[in-house]
């Protein structure tokens, strides 16, 4: 476990502000608490320091995870999220989109959002937009990037594809071995 | 005055009277029917009537008896009167055996022996009489208009029948056929006197015949089955072949076994002793089950005999699904409909639990729902929630889940403490450790601490615990139904490796808790196994080596542990843990104990602790080289397989005979029991003993460099050596042998005790070198000069006779050499072998 670097510190506030905007400062400043990101084998963790301070018995190689992952560096110092992040980011999101049910599953094996997938969205979401998807019944099942603002949406073609894919919780069993 | 009369025409209000048509008559179906429908109801004369004539036959039969004693022979010829329908003489016939046979099933065969007896003549009227009987209600049925008189005669005419055939047998050599042809020809007789030939009555006869026919076949097989059944046999031995049992042989084997151990005094066969009945059930339920012997065994002593079957029955059917709602994201009722909806049928679980959920039928994978992806349920056996109730965390504690792979428990832990408080989650296999990670991000829990150690070691690393989850690896006996591959995989030595393993886990457990925490200091040790040495007796270690007493469960269901098993009493106070079994609870094989711990310090010392911490430990290794040498020891029995055993281990193996593959077996027997440590004393390396198929030169050789040795060694196991060396001396010429056997007396005590202690000593130190060093092939090779150097000198033996010491000591100095670099002998015996 050790601190983020100051570069690092900045692209991961910049990747979190695309998809939860200025509530990135709750994640911060919290009621129960003192948290904070930590990085551990290039891996972001999201965790209470009295946690924290509890995991520091571990020797580096014993210990796997603490907290909450939020997502994995680049060699090249480009920041992914995981879907793990999600547990985070949903609560918080500004911009999300609901796909309908019929599409849910589709969704779920990794793919992009068409128009005719698209259930609702929220109003005056620009283009590249991070956005956190949602069942209609209100179940987070990922989070992508609109490919068109909200107005553009309206508009779209049936097929053109309204929000690109980044993350599902279908990861969760089909990208086990390489997430964790 | 009266009535006006109505003049106007009436309008018609139905068809009328004489419209409706009279359908055909139809006749009560029953005077066709055969006769077996007697249970139909008579009317009241009916009645009358039969009261009447069973009176009757009362009075005849006492007449009967009088004029049996009295009658000669009247009526011979009637015999011939109607041999015009043969065909259903023959049946008639066949029906008078059946009816015989249902009153005594063994007459045939005894009427031939007992030709002219009294008995038999009874019999013989008896059957007549029922048959009379049952004609009486036909004929009944079908003439209502038969007066008594009419039956009267009928009676009495076959009444006289009955005497009839029974004197024509008496006085006569004729056989038994045509007796009961006359008896045939008796009742054609009557057909002909009523009515001859009427077509009804012929085919009411074939039916009933062939009706016989029927139960009679019956009746025979009825009487096959119950021959089989009441008599149980033990099968004698060779006589036999095993091949020839079907299951059901095997199955109707064990009821009937398991019927005579119920009440043995009664059922016993003379001169068989329980043992040998149990062991033949043993056999019959590893064979109908797939289990192997041990554990079949080890099952028979948990179990009743009653209990016994239940729980193999419930462990070949799979548990039903159950699912844990995650109370950090949903609600069980939530979750339930959400499933619903999908096409799930489910039900809460139990009342013990508010999360679980079992699943009867569902159309849709429940491992890849959204509601599952969502992480709002988790799938988990309703076993493994029982550790965790019992564990009963409480917010903001401290808890340590020692062994959580796959995370289940681990999860449901965080859950209860609502993500408070901070979660240890431990386990030892990294490959395994991604599921607890992937489970614990999928359902939210954000307070744990994944960490990849070794669980023996934690004490260690961190302590202070509120409360520890020891969830130990085991044998997995209880959950067969899940993994079948456990009914013939294990062992002995496996239990013992999950035994000593456990009660290291354990001990560490204890030290990590703290037992000043104020809402705590629980441990909770739970396994998926029933063998009480994973269970009752891991416990039991620990209380006596750590203050911690066992506090119940808080779990209502489920059996008390074990005070006493077999030879082992356990603490009294062992009935607070719990059993489950599938048979009981319908869920898998469980075991569950609760201790608290009420002082931090270690009854014991240092020391003493230490010491505790080397045994196990040295258990542990020495089970480890056990598993090693196993492969390896196995199968070097000729060079060909020597030269494949280089290119890697399995490449030999399909190639080895019956008779290599047998003597491999008895090496892996002889390889487990060597290193089969009790845990209470010391694991005792017992030197090797020599192999069984070498031959007697190299014993000899073996005698000269291992006598001294031996009797240094007081170990029982040697008894057998020694008794080899016998046999072997004995073929040596006598005086020779005389001498030799005392100058290896005299070089035992003669000689320094050195080089034996040293090879004793090595031997303890380095069991795990000393496994490889046997092992590795191309050690033999190194070894080759020495053996042959040795085999020139027991050659050389008999030439000693005469010459004393000098030549001796050589001998001696030599051998000592032999045992020092080779420390084992089996390598040259196998040398030998192959050049011989």
């Amino acid at each position: 476990m050790k601190r983020l670097s100051e570069e690092r510190t900045k692209i991961l506030f910049e990747k979190l502000a695309k998809y939860i905007g200025t509530n990135v400062q709750q994640l911060i400043d919290r009621p129960d608490g003192t948290y904070c990101f930590r990085e551990h084998r290039d891996r972001i963790y999201y965790v209470s320091e009295r946690i924290l301070k509890l995991s520091e018995c571990f020797g580096y190689k014993q210990l796997v995870c603490v907290g909450t992952c939020f997502g994995k560096f680049s060699k090249t110092d480009k920041l992914k999220f995981h879907i793990t992040a999600l547990y985070y980011l949903a609560p918080y999101a500004q911009y999300k989109v609901w796909v309908k049910p019929s599409f849910e599953q589709q969704y779920l094996y990794g793919n992009h959002i068409p128009k005719s997938g698209l259930g609702r969205i929220t109003e005056n979401a620009g283009q590249y937009q991070g956005v956190v998807v949602f069942s209609m019944n209100d179940l987070a099942l990922g989070f992508g990037v609109l490919a068109r603002s909200t107005t553009e949406c309206k508009s779209a073609d049936p097929l053109s594809t309204v929000c690109f894919h980044q993350s599902d919780i279908g990861e969760y069993i089909r990208a086990e071995d390489t997430l964790f | 005055m009266g009535r006006k009369a109505d003049y106007s025409e009436k309008e018609k209000k139905g068809p009328g009277r004489k419209t409706r048509k009279q359908g055909p008559p139809t006749f009560p179906k029953k005077s066709f029917a055969p006769m077996d429908d007697e249970d139909k109801r008579l009317s009241h004369r009916q009645k009358q009537r039969v009261a009447k004539r069973e009176q009757k036959k009362v009075v005849q039969k006492a007449k009967l008896k009088e004029k049996r004693e009295k009658q000669p022979v009247q009526k011979k010829q009637q015999k011939y009167n109607s041999e015009s329908e043969p065909e259903d003489e023959e049946m008639s016939e066949q029906e008078e055996q059946v009816s015989t046979d249902e009153e005594v099933p063994q007459l045939v065969p005894i009427k031939k022996q007992l030709k002219a007896n009294g008995v038999k003549n009874k019999k013989e009227i008896v059957a007549a009489e029922s048959e009379s009987d049952e004609e009486d209600i036909e004929e009944m049925e079908e003439e209502a208009t038969d007066n008594e008189d009419e039956e009267e005669e009928d009676d009495e005419d076959e009444a006289q029948v009955g005497k009839l055939t029974d004197l024509f047998e008496g006085n006569s050599d004729d056989e038994f056929d045509v007796s009961g042809e006359e008896e045939a020809d008796e009742e054609d007789d009557d057909e002909s006197d009523d009515d001859e030939n009427m077509p009804i009555e012929r085919a009411s006869k074939k039916l009933k015949s062939r009706q016989a026919k029927d139960a009679e076949l019956a009746e025979e097989e009825l009487q096959m089955t119950v021959d089989q059944a009441d008599i149980f046999r033990f099968p004698v031995e060779g006589e036999e072949p095993e091949k020839e049992l079907t299951l059901q042989d095997v199955q109707q084997r064990i009821k009937d076994v398991m019927q005579v151990l119920s009440d043995f005094n009664k059922h016993r066969e003379e001169g068989r002793s329980r043992a040998e009945y149990t062991e033949l059930l043993r056999h019959d339920l590893c064979l109908y089950y797939s289990y192997n012997e041990f554990l079949m065994e080890k099952l028979m002593d948990i179990f009743k005999l009653s209990d016994l079957m239940d729980y193999l029955e419930a462990s070949e059917v799979a548990r039903p699904l159950t699912i844990r709602t995650n109370s950090l994201k949903t609600r069980r009722r939530d979750l339930a409909g959400a499933l619903i909806n999908r096409g799930v049928n489910l039900d809460p679980l139990g009342k013990w639990t508010n999360v679980g959920l079992v699943v009867f039928n569902s159309t849709v994978p429940l491992g890849a729902t959204p509601e599952y992806l969502a992480g709002h349920y988790m799938i988990q056996g309703a076993s493994s929630m029982l550790p965790v109730v019992a564990l009963a965390p409480q917010e903001n504690e401290r808890i340590l889940d020692m062994c959580s792979a796959p995370g289940g428990k681990g999860s449901h832990i965080a859950a209860v403490m609502k993500n408070t408080g901070t979660l240890f989650a431990n386990d030892a296999n990294r490959d395994r450790i991604k599921a607890v990670v992937a489970n614990f991000h999928r359902l939210g829990i954000v307070n744990a601490v994944i960490s990849c150690e070794d669980a023996t070691k934690f004490r260690n690393i961190m302590t202070g615990f509120d409360r520890v989850l020891l969830d130990a690896p085991c044998t997995g006996t209880g959950v067969v139904s899940k993994d079948p591959s456990v009914k013939t995989t294990k062992s002995e030595i496996d239990v013992q490796r999950c035994y000593n393993l456990q009660r290291k886990l354990l001990l560490t457990a204890i030290d990590c808790v703290d037992a000043k925490s104020k809402t705590g200091g629980y441990i909770v040790y739970s396994t998926c196994s029933i063998l009480p040495e994973e269970n009752e007796w891991v416990i039991d270690y620990a209380l006596k080596k750590r203050n911690v007493k066992l506090v119940p469960l808080g779990i209502d269901f489920g059996e008390p542990g074990f005070t006493k098993f077999r030879q082992h009493r356990y603490h009294p106070s062992m009935n607070l843990s719990k059993r489950f079994y599938p048979h009981t609870s319908n869920m898998d094989g469980f075991y569950v104990a609760k201790l608290k711990k009420f002082s931090n310090t270690i009854p014991i010392t240092k020391e003493q602790q230490e010491a505790d911490e080397k045994q196990l430990d040295e258990a542990i290794a020495a089970e480890a080289t056990a598993t090693e040498e196993e492969a390896p020891t196995a199968g070097d029995e000729t060079e060909e397989t020597k030269e494949r055993k280089l290119l890697g281990k399995r490449a030999g193996k399909p190639n080895l005979t019956d008779v290599e593959q047998d003597l491999k077996k008895k090496k892996l027997e002889q390889s487990k029991t060597k290193y089969v440590a009790r845990v209470f004393e010391k694991p005792v390396k017992v030197p090797k003993k020599p192999k069984p198929e070498q031959p007697a030169a190299t014993e000899q050789k073996q005698q000269e460099s291992g006598q001294k040795k031996m009797q240094n060694d007081k170990k029982p196991e040697n008894t057998q050596n020694y008794k080899k060396q016998g046999i072997v001396q004995k073929r040596t010429p006598k005086p020779q042998n005389d001498k030799k056997q005392e100058n290896g007396q005299q070089k035992s005590k003669e000689a320094p005790q050195k080089p034996a202690a040293k090879t004793q000593e090595n031997g303890k130190q380095n069991t795990q070198k000393k496994a490889k060093v046997d092992v590795a092939p191309s050690k033999p090779k190194a070894n080759a000069k020495l053996a042959k150097a040795k085999r020139v000198d027991v050659d050389e033996v008999p030439l000693l006779e005469g010459k004393p010491i000098k030549n001796k000591s050589k001998f001696n100095q030599k051998s000592k050499q032999v045992g020092q670099l080779s420390k084992s002998k089996k390598p040259e015996g196998k040398k030998q072998k192959f050049k011989k």
